[in-house]
């Protein structure tokens, strides 16, 4: 928390400061597309899930999906965000193989949702980033250019599928924090159950307008707009290399063209796509086979009152009412689901213990595992039973270990697993006493030095008594027996 | 049997309900009328076959259905299931659609037999049908010698109803696209309230102009048409749900105390005598009928022109951009993407779409869009308050259809501005969103049809229509058609 920003690009002359504004393209989760009933799902047979009104035959027209509306409405009071009572749908004008209509319907100067804010947790602080607006807006289709040597193939199974727009103000100053505001709307909405934010399937996207200046000026430098991007890492590595090719070029004394790149994975570089001068004029104007959408203060108000707890709400309560940190807040809420396993098995066993064991050696199991809380080999309730195992002294935090292991392979019950392999603790004073005085007597000479003052092999005796006892002894009546023993 | 293609719609279908004669016979009175008719290149495809397999499994008791039996044919904008729809384009020249429009789906739930496509300017684009791909329309009506233009762009659909090759159409009006061709051959055209009939699964125009409307013989069959097709529609977002009418049954031609308004700005510089005579005919003709008669003034009626070849050439260039030789229609091929799109739409549209979508292009790019389409927004509304605040003091307004009755071919082709200017007297209800009507009053000089206009408030069709009722009882036009074609 006491960190401070520190993403500051040293030039040969100069430091630099990056300048970062996002336009993250969101699919709405819904059955049906934006303007026509067909199926959404994803990874059907090409050109299976196609309407009329998506391969826009002559005279057909769209209907708004009220759903779709719902949705964007949601994710707008998700990001904070004012509900525009009145918006307009535009054509945005252009020629593409697997763009149907020759136009795209969008939202152009009256969109949907207007200004709002969401909050990152950065190490150095809570950073505040502005949105300047959500649109709601159709994809387009796929042009598939490798089925064939002299072909190219449309599948217009995504054509007409609802996407929301969502741009940020020009507020991200790093890498870090633009990989943490993706996360973050990627959460709300996930929380919101308004997009499934799956990037490898393409849900999630992102352009990256990307400018730099110097340390210190007030105005921003022309920027740069990165086409497309579709993982957290590629967004982070395109922007580092975008920004020194910027710096690079002004310390040379030259300006930078506005244009469109694209970024290419392989290379790790960014290359031209269009200048300025070739930039579409897309002809924008009010789509007039789609009335306003006028939406009823009513209707915003209901959709306000359903809406679940969002991750900043829980991220608060878990702080006032598990007296978690801000940090375990922010990584316990990260997403719905290891926020509600954690209450889950922080309820039926120990806050304390949950946090610990969650943090850290179920999350790196998962890693390890490649899995996700879903599918977990460990469930709500062995967790639990495992933590109140150790939180009854029935075992050691040591043992609970070897059975969390144990638990990840065969996903019993922990108390099971303790009963057939005799891992119960030994708490009983006698046992551990006969124990004590078989490794005071084993071991002598360390007894004289000890009493002799080198305090620092009280340790070594706890840790031979354990191992004696093959890890059974509670620890804590151990060091108790022992600083009697060897007073 | 030929007379029965004389009959109005209303009155075949109380012969077919009555028995007077059957459904067949009157489909083939005009299969033979249509057959006959080649010259006038009123159809792209006829459906008669069909048509004749369809015609058996009517069920004359249904006594329900208000078009049972009717042979209808209608414009080629029509998307109709199974049945090529070109909308007069070469880019659409083997489309063969999967469904069928709403409008026309109507006709047929309420009896009425598909008998085929009708010509019309290439995706509804001009005032004389000289644009379509398939060929100019001809007039059944002539200028001596001289065959003249149907109007357009629903000239097939005028031509047909005027020349008796269908007993009725469905047309769709832009800025008079109905009512112009209907008045140049003598024959009444409704243009509904926007969002009145559901656009869905029409060959888009210009979507906040487009209004599917009836083309039919008389009043009569205007109001019958018109409260078969009429109605909300889910698919369309700006179909709008009123209370359902009925016009037919509510025809009244008592008009007493009905204020009428004549817009002073209408009466533009070099009108004809003739039709400003026949504005005038009209003005006696209500006041006949006890109405009473208000100037009225419509102060932004000179901007309607230009905002109409603002608004709707934009919205075009982005409705049509579908076609692209990607997915259905004509294609021709190219090195890469981009030359197969300049050679399939260089190719696949005419001159007149090419013009309209460069134009709409021009005027929705960047650095033009506010001094353009943006002022033409603006300059609509405009418009629009015009009309509302004359209809808080008349119920209807009288204009005449068109300037000038119907002229030859080639005469106006070559001048766009000239073709343009058809359209004056019928853009602004389009522009409004408000319902117009076209009726025939008399024939001129050259025995050539003229026509007045009445423009309602929005959903009130009933009271033009009730109008215009009082006045065909009054002048009694008949079409005066020699068959000279055949």
């Amino acid at each position: 928390m006491n960190k401070d920003f520190n993403y500051f690009l040293q030039g040969e002359k100069e430091k630099w400061e990056v300048i970062i504004g996002l336009e993250v393209h969101a699919q709405i989760l819904s059955n049906a597309k934006l303007f026509s009933s067909s199926s959404t799902k994803f990874g059907a047979e090409p050109n299976c899930q196609v309407s009329l009104i998506d391969a826009a035959m002559p005279g057909m027209l769209p209907v708004i999906n009220k759903f779709c509306i719902e949705q964007a409405i949601k994710t707008g009071l998700g990001l904070n965000a004012k509900i525009n009572s009145f918006s307009v749908f535009d054509r945005k004008n252009y020629f593409y193989a697997d763009l149907p209509q020759g136009y795209q319907i969008s939202q152009y100067k009256f969109p949907i949702v207007g200004e709002g804010e969401v909050l990152l947790d950065m190490s150095y602080g809570t950073k505040k980033i502005g949105i300047e607006r959500l649109h709601l807006e159709q994809d387009a289709g796929k042009s598939l250019h490798d089925q064939d040597p002299t072909k190219s193939f449309i599948d217009l199974n995504r054509s007409g599928v609802a996407l929301m727009e969502i741009v940020s103000k020009p507020d991200l100053r790093s890498p870090e924090e633009v990989g943490e505001y993706i996360k973050k709307i990627r959460s709300i909405m996930r929380y919101l159950e308004t997009c499934d934010g799956n990037m490898e399937e393409g849900s999630l996207r992102a352009d990256v307008n990307i400018s730099v200046r110097k340390v210190g000026d007030k105005n921003f430098g022309t920027r740069c707009e990165i086409k497309n991007v579709n993982s957290i890492k590629f967004m982070q590595q395109a922007i580092e290399f975008e920004a020194k090719r910027q710096i690079d070029l002004l310390e040379q004394g030259k300006s930078i063209d506005q244009e469109t790149r694209l970024y290419d994975t392989k290379k790790n570089e960014t290359r031209s796509m269009r200048s300025k001068e070739d930039a579409h004029d897309y002809r924008y104007f009010p789509d007039p086979d789609l009335l306003p959408l006028e939406l009823e203060n009513s209707f915003i108000q209901k959709i306000k009152n359903e809406l679940p707890e969002l991750p900043d709400q829980k991220k608060d309560r878990f702080i006032n009412e598990y007296r978690l940190s801000n940090y375990e807040a922010a990584v316990l809420t990260a997403d719905k689901e290891t926020a509600d396993f954690f209450e889950k098995v922080a309820k039926n066993s120990d806050v304390k213990l949950a946090t610990t064991w969650i943090m850290g050696d179920f999350f790196a199991s998962l890693n390890k595992l490649q899995k996700s809380i879903s599918n977990s080999p460990i469930t709500v309730e062995n967790l639990a039973s495992l933590l109140n195992l150790i939180k009854t002294n029935i075992i050691s935090g040591r043992i609970a270990k070897e059975v969390f292991e144990m638990m990840l392979l065969d996903k019993r019950d922990p108390k099971i697993i303790v009963e057939e392999k005799g891992l119960i603790q030994q708490t009983d004073v006698k046992e551990i006493e006969k124990i004590i005085d078989k490794v005071l007597m084993d071991n002598q000479d360390k007894v004289t030095e000890y009493k002799s003052g080198k305090v620092k092999l009280f340790g070594f005796f706890v840790g031979s008594v354990i191992k004696e006892s093959k890890g059974k002894a509670n620890p804590g009546v151990v060091n108790d027996l022992l600083k009697k023993k060897l007073s | 049997m030929n007379n029965l293609s004389n009959l109005t719609l209303v009155e075949t279908v109380e012969g077919i309900k009555s028995k007077k004669f059957s459904p067949s016979e009157v489909l083939s009175s005009y299969e033979e009328r249509i057959k006959r008719s080649k010259k006038l290149n009123c159809f792209i495809s006829e459906t008669l076959d069909q048509a004749k397999k369809e015609i058996k499994k009517i069920n004359i008791g249904q006594n329900n259905l208000a078009l049972l039996g009717a042979p209808i044919a209608v414009k080629d904008l029509f998307c109709t299931s199974n049945v090529k729809t070109t909308a007069s384009s070469k880019i659409l020249e083997n489309f063969v659609p999967t469904y069928e429009s709403t409008v026309t789906q109507k006709l047929w739930d309420q009896g009425a037999i598909l008998i085929g496509k009708l010509n019309c300017d290439e995706f509804a684009m001009g005032s004389s049908n000289e644009t379509s791909y398939f060929g100019n329309v001809i007039n059944p009506y002539k200028d001596g010698k001289e065959t003249l233009v149907p109007g357009g762009s629903s000239g097939g659909c005028a031509s047909a109803v005027s020349a008796n090759l269908t007993v009725a159409t469905v047309g769709t009006d832009t800025g008079g696209s109905i009512r112009q061709p209907a008045a140049f051959t003598g024959i009444v055209g409704l243009k509904p309230t926007y969002g009145r009939c559901s656009r869905w699964g029409i060959v888009a125009f210009a979507s906040s102009l487009d209004q599917a409307g009836p083309m039919t013989k008389d009043i009569k069959d205007s109001a019958l048409l018109l409260e078969v097709i009429a109605g909300f529609d889910s698919k369309d977002s700006t179909s709008i749900n009123t209370n359902s009418s009925f016009f037919f049954k509510n025809l009244s031609k008592q008009i007493k105390g009905l204020n009428v308004g004549i817009p002073k700005e209408y009466r533009v510089d070099n009108m004809p005598k003739e039709i400003d005579d026949l504005w005038s005919e009209g003005i006696k003709i209500l006041e006949n009928c006890g109405a009473k008669i208000h100037s009225i003034s419509l102060p932004h009626t000179k901007y309607a022109l230009p905002t109409y070849y603002i608004i709707a050439p934009a919205e075009a260039s982005s409705n049509l951009a579908r076609y692209d030789g990607v997915r259905y229609g004509h294609r021709e091929s190219g090195r890469d993407l981009i030359e197969m799109y300049e050679n399939t739409r260089s190719r696949g549209f005419g001159d007149e779409v090419k013009r309209r979508i460069l134009i709409g292009t021009y005027v929705l790019s960047s650095g033009y869009y506010d001094a353009y389409y943006l002022k033409a927004q603006k300059v609509r509304n405009l418009i629009k308050k015009d009309f509302d605040d004359s209809f808080k003091k008349v119920d209807v307004i009288l204009t005449p259809s068109t300037p000038s009755a119907a002229f030859k071919f080639g005469e106006k082709k070559d001048d766009p501005i000239s073709m343009y200017l058809n359209d004056i007297f019928t853009v602004t209800a389009n522009l409004a969103g408000l319902p117009a009507l076209s009726l025939p009053i008399k024939h001129n000089s050259k025995n050539l049809p003229l026509s007045l206009q009445l423009i309602g408030r929005p959903f009130d069709e009933q009271t033009i229509l009730n109008v215009g009722y009082a006045i065909e009882q009054e002048v009694k036009f008949k079409r005066s058609i020699s068959d000279w074609w055949m």
